[in-house]
């Protein structure tokens, strides 16, 4: 038997006249890595946007564990505040530009959703963070601030802060672009030793080809608001079969 | 004589040495004007700065005309308007509050535009985390927002503070015994007017120069990134 995470059934979104996803479908296993890789304004991060309640649909049906997500009841209509809060905590996200509260130490950071939305005692959520604190590799960061740290230890705290509230699916949007070369490493560890060890969901946006093949169970290439082409990195990356996921693929490993 | 005090116009020295307490006296009202002027300022133009954003136009739009209307009046004509058409009404106030209240109302309209683009400047990063995160609304408002925003309002507002404080002579059309209206009326009763006039621009300079280089300190002091929060 099959486990459906995340089903897109038709989903339509456009931003004014564009068009950014067009009808797609696509679902994701329960526990499955996968890599969403394409060209810029393909919509690759739309998908994500969208899984995290940051950006409506125009048609279709997103499920979260067969549930909408932007509809709820039996005649599927726009889903309420309340809804969205209820699913939204199945997801946490991980942000290109890491998103950190500024004024907010490493740990106030981590654990301010999670006293707050979850109700853990401040002492609980920060045993958890500190336990996610040593998953980063960051457990003596704990009382500085976002801008004493650098980008790759920024977003290893990103990761920590959206694994503090127990998702069941972690979206990573473009998590290293924003980094110097030299620190994308350390974030990749991270990330890689999350998707060994953890049985979370996964669904990552990202431009690092080589680390996409390596920890992803699927990939995704889309082109123009579709999924042109999907399989496992291996028939993926060394027998693309449509001309634009080869010419693509040819053009990223021309720039590395 | 004037609140309790003579004043001895024997020399010009001892002449300015007398009449320091009073004009003090009149300083300490310029004062109060000013932290009630700016307090219901702050305060009022929290509130259009709110409306103004809110998604219903029913609601922002009056807001808007409001505060353009505040804007583009002469405090003094906002000031009579307070002072003499309210009773009519059955409201009255006593002068120095009328006046603080005409200095706020007005200044809420400049306050207002500054709480907006101190809010619009944090960007939509911190509300989509905060989102993501599933933080409430007005948490979201109190906890993110609001700290990152007031290291970008406090410069713009000590302004106009300061500006309240410069405007406050305008109140002695209405009686109010504020350092100026005290400075001329010393002037009328000794017919000297260089020295009590010279005394109160004097008094002036030292009381912005103090305002704004303790603003200054309070906006080295705030840091960039927002009200810490450990």
């Amino acid at each position: 038997m099959t486990d459906t995470i995340i089903r897109f059934d038709k989903v339509v979104k456009r931003f004014g006249d564009v068009t950014v996803l067009n009808e797609l479908d696509f679902s994701v296993q329960r526990g499955e890595k996968v890599s969403i890789i394409g060209p810029s304004g393909s919509g690759k991060s739309t998908v994500l946007r969208i899984l995290m309640t940051l950006e409506g649909i125009e048609g279709g049906v997103v499920s979260i564990n067969g549930e909408p997500l932007w509809h709820e009841g039996p005649d599927l209509k726009p889903a309420s505040e309340a809804h969205l809060r209820k699913m939204r905590a199945q997801l946490g996200m991980v942000f290109q530009s890491f998103n950190l509260f500024p004024h907010m130490t490493v740990l106030r950071n981590i654990t301010e959703a999670p006293v707050k939305v979850l109700g853990l005692s401040r002492a609980e959520a920060q045993s958890r963070a500190n336990d996610l604190l040593e998953l980063v590799g960051l457990t003596d960061q704990a009382a500085k601030y976002p801008h004493q740290l650098s980008g790759g230890q920024q977003q290893r705290v990103g990761i920590a802060r959206a694994l503090a509230m127990r998702p069941n699916i972690l979206l990573f949007d473009e998590p290293t672009s924003a980094l110097d070369p030299e620190l994308v490493g350390e974030v990749l560890t991270v990330i890689a030793k999350l998707a060994e060890e953890h049985d979370l969901t996964m669904l990552l946006v990202t431009h690092e080809m080589r680390f996409a093949r390596e920890i992803s169970d699927r990939v995704l290439f889309f082109d123009q608001g579709r999924i042109c082409e999907e399989g496992t990195p291996e028939e993926l990356f060394t027998a693309p079969v449509q001309d634009r996921t080869r010419e693509f693929l040819g053009s990223i490993l021309k720039e590395a | 004589m004037l609140f309790g005090f003579e004043w001895d116009t024997s020399g010009p020295l001892v002449f300015a040495v007398s009449i320091l307490p009073i004009l003090l006296v009149g300083m300490w009202v310029t004062i109060q004007a000013t932290v009630l002027g700016f307090f219901v300022a702050l305060v009022l133009g929290l509130l259009w700065a709110v409306l103004k954003a809110a998604p219903s136009r029913l609601i922002s739009w009056p807001a808007t005309v409001f505060t353009e209307f505040l804007r583009d009046t002469p405090l003094l004509v906002q000031l009579f308007f307070l002072y003499y058409v309210l009773p009519e009404f059955g409201i009255i106030l006593p002068a120095f509050m009328t006046g603080a209240l005409a200095l706020g109302l007005q200044y809420s309209a400049y306050t207002s535009e500054v709480y907006r683009a101190g809010l619009e400047a944090i960007g939509p990063d911190q509300r989509e985390a905060a989102r993501a995160l599933n933080l409430p609304a007005v948490r979201t408002f109190t906890h993110v927002i609001i700290p990152q925003a007031v290291p970008r309002i406090v410069p713009a507002m000590g302004n106009y503070l300061v500006s309240i404080m410069k405007d406050v002579p305008v109140l002695s059309v209405v009686t109010v015994l504020e350092m100026l209206n005290v400075g001329r009326i010393i002037g009328d009763r000794t017919f000297n007017y260089l020295i009590p006039l010279s005394m109160v621009g004097g008094l002036y300079l030292i009381m912005t120069l103090v305002a704004s280089a303790a603003l200054r300190l309070l906006d080295t002091r705030l840091p960039k990134q927002g009200i810490p929060l450990k």
